[in-house]
């Protein structure tokens, strides 16, 4: 397969689970805040600093009120990060490569760019935002089950659960991340909201029964990060995309440095003692994580997707054939 | 209620099907009794079958300009074109000497340059010539070919003989119409099939394979062959992915191939570097190689030309091929088949007035008004005059143009094209069509049965380009045997 070709295929995968889960995140951020007193809430910047666009957005914006920024992350067009940016990619990318995807993907996921091009502004006020988002997670959900239950699972499809799931375990370390923001600040006064916010948490990775049927405890902050960082079976958690990224990667040709770094990546997040973490070492550790998915994307790149320019031809008189 | 022949009426026009109001051909019998046994309703939803066909299955052409929506469906007329096998097998023998002599031509050009020192060919157009690629002088590609896809206009006059419009030997598109049309007829027209028997088309993608593996550059089993595209808001991107899929080979784009330092041409797969040995390239000379021709092209590969004057790979069409492809080159396709073949053209050619000679530019500027004008290397139907319908400003800005670059510009009569019976909305009216073949030419001929029928759908319109207006037809060469 073409490297070109190739790459494109990672991206699709990418974008539709990056759209889905910002939707995600900006409903779970969205029911914390709700269920918040007026007065301790965090403020909406956090929002885009958990994404890491803050950049992008002071160009477009002076105030980090709720509807600028739920419209960064959700329809504008010039936010490399919204929602709409998102299934604009993956569109684009999948128009070029319709010869190897099935025609029905083509057609669901120009259906889904057109409903979110046409409703996104729908989904910025309170009022329409949660079923904007719900439809949005759940057309991405149905995109994901018909490439997963149509195509051949063979190199494309390799390199679909290879974007998809590096993209989730990412995007799932920043909805662990949206909690911590909010708890940071008061941490010397937990409130009784504390658990609510957990709650809220897992239920926007769908993940509060799964939660209930494995973990068998009574929720709290500790126990929550562990299940969505380590739990081996939720199929959001990061442990378990690590686990599905390595598997694509193992059916992939030339996979020495991808696999490596991956490898040392599961060890990372298997390994670690988040009981013993305070709300500062976690945040810290999932900076570090989201810098060790860069570099397995990095390492994705060079092995794959680079146009390979050839090794100057070496002129030393080597062995002669005997 | 069903169609009434009676006032069909071609109008001093030649028509393929309806001899006179009410009096089909002898071919098309069969075709107007099923026709005929078919109500209005009936064949408007064969229309609407066909046109739902076509965008299921996804065939469009793209069109510059159109902001957002820049992929429109095929227009595609349900009811066919016929053409005599026996008259076919003639004009194919034309197709075949036509670009036997060009293929000769181009070659001599870039040789010796034999047409030009025995004085047949003028030098000043050859020095005048926008598609003459210096950079190929010497070059000797395999079997001598340098057009290896040639896509040839072809008109019916008033009297019903085929002429020869233009040559397209750069990159010519169509053939992927040709054969999507064949499939959507098959689906609406699936009994007619029974009562012809009709030339198949389909096998093209396998022929065009043999053609090009036949131009690689060493007798490998497999040779590795790519179509290379400029990319998705290319017009033709359709095509390159469709013949791409049929053929069984990658579709690269110029970013997905380097010359490496051995002069050889490699593509980037996530397996490592992959040897390319034939690119049937869609992209026009000048961007093929920023080393060699356009400097700023991303779209072309650094090294390509190297690769090929090497013998490394094959290209088709050669760079350089274009050279032929010209209207003033045209002009003198009947004296270039002489002279390489002793032979007469089979196929004429339509007219034609060259500006560049004196007597003729002065008949031209006089009869402006009722010649049609076109410029020697435009493509797509644009840039040219049709006089009887010009405006007086046209005229004279044409008039101006022709005299400030005479080498630039030929002139034929107005034609009288012929009709056939094309759907316009309820009704079945005459429209004029033309009709382009494909040639293929590598270590042997191919000639498609037939060809991609384009027919102007505008009342009394002669302009075919899609991009303008045209709609297509599914074209069959029938065996009378059978018919």
């Amino acid at each position: 397969m073409l490297s070109r070709v190739a790459e494109r295929i990672y991206w699709i995968a990418r974008y539709i689970e990056r759209a889905e889960n910002s939707a995600r995140l900006v409903n779970a951020y969205t029911q914390q805040m709700l269920d918040l007193p007026s007065g301790v809430e965090p403020g909406w910047r956090q929002l885009v600093d958990i994404i890491g666009d803050a950049p992008a957005f002071d160009e477009h914006y002076r105030s980090y009120d709720e509807h600028n920024t739920v419209s960064f992350l959700v329809a504008d067009d010039f936010s490399p990060s919204s929602i709409l940016t998102s299934v604009s990619r993956a569109r684009e990318n999948m128009r070029t490569t319709r010869e190897l995807l099935p025609t029905e993907a083509w057609h669901h996921c120009n259906e889904l760019y057109l409903q979110v091009r046409n409703h996104a502004h729908e989904g910025i006020p309170r009022r329409g935002r949660h079923a904007f988002l719900k439809d949005v997670i759940f057309r991405c959900q149905q995109l994901t089950g018909l490439l997963a239950g149509t195509m051949s699972h063979d190199t494309a499809y390799d390199l679909v659960r290879l974007g998809r799931n590096l993209e989730r375990a990412d995007m799932t370390t920043r909805i662990i991340d949206s909690a911590i923001f909010i708890l940071m600040p008061r941490q010397r006064d937990p409130g009784q909201y504390d658990n609510l916010l957990w709650i809220n948490v897992l239920k926007s990775s769908s993940g509060d029964q799964m939660y209930r049927q494995h973990v068998r405890s009574r929720i709290d902050g500790a126990a929550v990060v562990k299940f969505l960082l380590q739990d081996r079976y939720f199929p959001r958690s990061v442990a378990r995309a690590v686990a599905e990224v390595e598997f694509s990667i193992h059916h992939l040709p030339r996979n020495e440095a991808p696999l490596l770094r991956i490898l040392e990546l599961r060890e990372r997040v298997l390994m670690a003692a988040v009981d013993d973490m305070s709300l500062e070492a976690m945040h810290a550790f999932i900076d570090k994580l989201q810098l060790a998915f860069n570099l397995v994307h990095n390492e994705i790149f060079r092995t794959w997707f680079q146009i390979h320019h050839p090794a100057p031809r070496t002129r030393t008189a080597g062995m002669a054939h005997a | 209620m069903s169609i009434d022949w009676t006032c069909y009426d071609a109008r001093g026009f030649y028509d393929e099907m309806i001899a006179s109001p009410g009096r089909p051909r002898a071919l098309a019998q069969n075709m107007v009794k099923h026709l005929q046994a078919l109500s209005s309703e009936e064949i408007r939803a064969r229309q609407q079958a066909a046109e739902a066909a076509i965008v299921k299955m996804g065939i469009t052409f793209t069109v510059y300009g159109e902001g957002g929506n820049i992929d429109r469906a095929w227009p595609f007329d349900i009811i066919p074109r016929i053409i005599a096998a026996r008259e076919w097998a003639n004009t194919a023998a034309g197709l075949r000497q036509r670009v036997q002599a060009l293929n000769l031509f181009i070659g001599d050009l870039y040789g010796e340059q034999r047409i030009v020192r025995d004085g047949v060919f003028p030098a000043e157009l050859l020095a005048n010539s926008k598609n003459f690629r210096r950079e190929c002088i010497g070059i000797r590609p395999r079997h001598g070919v340098w057009a290896h896809i040639c896509g040839s206009d072809l008109v019916r006059d008033d009297q019903g003989t085929f002429y020869v419009l233009e040559d397209n030997l750069r990159v010519p598109s169509g053939v992927s119409y040709m054969l999507e049309n064949r499939v959507l007829t098959k689906q609406v027209f699936s009994e007619l099939f029974t009562d012809y028997s009709i030339q198949p088309l389909a096998d093209y993608p396998n022929h065009l394979f043999d053609m090009l593996a036949s131009i690689a550059p060493s007798l490998d089993m497999f040779p590795e062959i790519v179509v290379m595209s400029p990319g998705i808001y290319n017009s033709a991107y359709f095509e390159h992915s469709f013949l791409a899929q049929q053929m069984g080979v990658e579709l690269v784009e110029g970013s997905d191939l380097v010359v490496s330092d051995d002069d050889c041409v490699y593509m980037s797969t996530i397996d490592g570097l992959q040897r390319v040995d034939v690119i049937y390239r869609r992209i026009d000379d000048l961007f093929l190689d920023p080393e060699v021709f356009n400097k700023d092209s991303t779209l072309g590969v650094p090294g390509l030309m190297r690769a090929w004057r090497k013998g490394n790979v094959g290209l088709a069409n050669a760079p350089g091929a274009g050279v032929a492809d010209d209207k003033v080159v045209y002009a003198f396709a009947p004296k270039i088949i002489k002279y390489y073949l002793d032979e007469d053209p089979i196929i004429p050619n339509v007219p034609t007035y060259v500006c560049l000679d004196k007597a003729e530019r002065d008949h031209v500027l006089q009869n402006l008004d009722k010649l049609v004008v076109k410029p020697a290397n435009e493509s797509g139907g644009y840039g040219m005059l049709i006089g009887p319908t010009a405006s007086k400003h046209e005229l004279e800005e044409f008039a101006r143009r022709i005299k400030a670059d005479p080498r630039n510009y030929i002139a034929q009569p107005m034609l009288k094209l012929s009709t056939v019976p094309t759907m316009c909305g309820d009704r079945i009216e005459p429209r004029h069509v033309d009709l382009r073949p494909f040639v293929l030419h590598g270590e042997k001929m191919y000639v498609t049965p037939g060809g991609l029928t384009r027919v102007a759908l505008r009342k009394g319109s002669t302009v075919v380009n899609s991009s303008q207006g045209g709609g297509s037809k599914d074209t069959w060469i029938v065996n009378p045997e059978a018919a």
